[in-house]
């Protein structure tokens, strides 16, 4: 069971710490310049960050405490194919998460 | 005049952050129920939720308390998980930091996946939107997502344990992102940062405390910065 006084210790200091992470670029340096090198890094930040933190869970979802999974691969591979032709987010989540019922249907 | 097209830009941003109304739910709801079963109250899984704000880091932070881990390694794990909010928070730096300093501050506690991943597309698509309307496209973005976010938090914890495995929630972010992914691959450069972020990110996972995520978004942005510039080399001796 999780100590009440550790919870709210944990709730406050991360509620605080995370608003830091978020204000600490567009607070602090606000409207001075920054260098192109880094800009020209920052542009890839969505675009590298959101893959990594998705494949581990795709191969080994937790779910099913990291076995790799024949439905969940299916449904990221056809959210991204479709995501990819279509350039349409809600039809790409559709499509994967009726790939994800169908199979887990099919293959139960 | 200037309020007509902050008002367009607001609405603009909540056209385009409504999608997401279909992974918040889930999300959240997810999140209730979870906080629920290990043993918080109501009130603190919503306080959980409207302070942080942040559905991964509250995840990790859940486990690690279940498994009775010293404070300062939650805390620690769950700010590393959070700390790609610090790459949005200068990401977006270029495009809102003109603003005055309580709409950056109130920006900041807004700056989610989804709100993130909106604005800077849409920063992109059209730089020469002002300020103000950057601002007012981005308050659109989180208005569909972050009163949803609270709300089905409490939903999730009023439900509590009574939703199966079955139904296989555990997936709905994983879908979420890489469907947000695909239409970001608009360069060589950013396919090269994707698929090197998800080839450190792999080996990575053994990486204690989440931090495999960071290494591996820093390699992907590092990739991805190297390759537009030999782009750049490239069609410069070859006009």
């Amino acid at each position: 069971m999780i100590d009440d006084g550790t919870l709210w210790i944990v709730i406050v200091v991360l509620g605080l710490g995370s608003f830091a992470l978020r204000f600490m670029f567009t607070g602090l340096v606000g409207n001075s310049a920054m260098p192109p090198w880094l800009l020209r890094h920052l542009r890839y930040t969505a675009v590298a960050i959101l893959p990594a933190l998705v494949a581990p869970q795709v191969l080994w979802p937790t779910a099913t405490g990291g076995t790799p999974d024949p439905a969940r691969l299916a449904a990221a591979i056809v959210t991204l194919l479709v995501g990819l032709l279509t350039r349409n987010v809600i039809l790409a989540i559709l499509s994967g998460g009726g790939t994800l019922y169908g199979l887990l249907y099919l293959l139960s | 005049m200037t309020t007509t097209t902050r008002k367009s830009a607001y609405f603009k941003g909540v056209a385009d952050g409504a999608p997401f109304i279909l992974v918040i739910i889930p999300f959240s709801t997810l999140f209730g129920i979870i906080a629920t079963e290990a043993g918080l109250s109501v009130f603190e899984t919503l306080s959980f939720s409207v302070v942080v704000i942040a559905g991964a880091a509250q995840f990790t932070a859940l486990q690690l308390m279940q498994e009775n881990a010293p404070t300062a390694i939650v805390l620690a794990s769950a700010l590393a998980v959070n700390l790609r909010m610090a790459m949005y928070s200068a990401s977006l730096t270029p495009w809102i930091g003109a603003a005055p300093l309580w709409q950056r501050a109130l920006a900041a506690y807004l700056t989610v996946d989804q709100s993130y991943v909106c604005a800077i597309a849409q920063y992109e698509r059209a730089p020469d939107m002002t300020v103000p309307q950057r601002i007012a496209y981005f308050m659109g973005a989180v208005t569909p997502v972050v009163p949803l976010w609270y709300l089905f938090t409490l939903v999730g914890a009023l439900l509590g344990a009574q939703v199966p495995e079955s139904w296989a929630l555990d997936f709905a972010i994983p879908i979420t992102f890489l469907a947000m992914i695909a239409p970001m691959f608009r360069t060589l450069a950013h396919v090269v940062a994707a698929f090197v972020a998800v080839a450190v990110s792999l080996p990575a996972v053994g990486i204690p405390y989440s931090l495999g995520l960071i290494v591996a978004g820093i390699a992907g942005m590092m990739a991805g910065a190297q390759t537009e510039l030999w782009l750049e080399r490239r069609s410069g001796v070859r006009p």
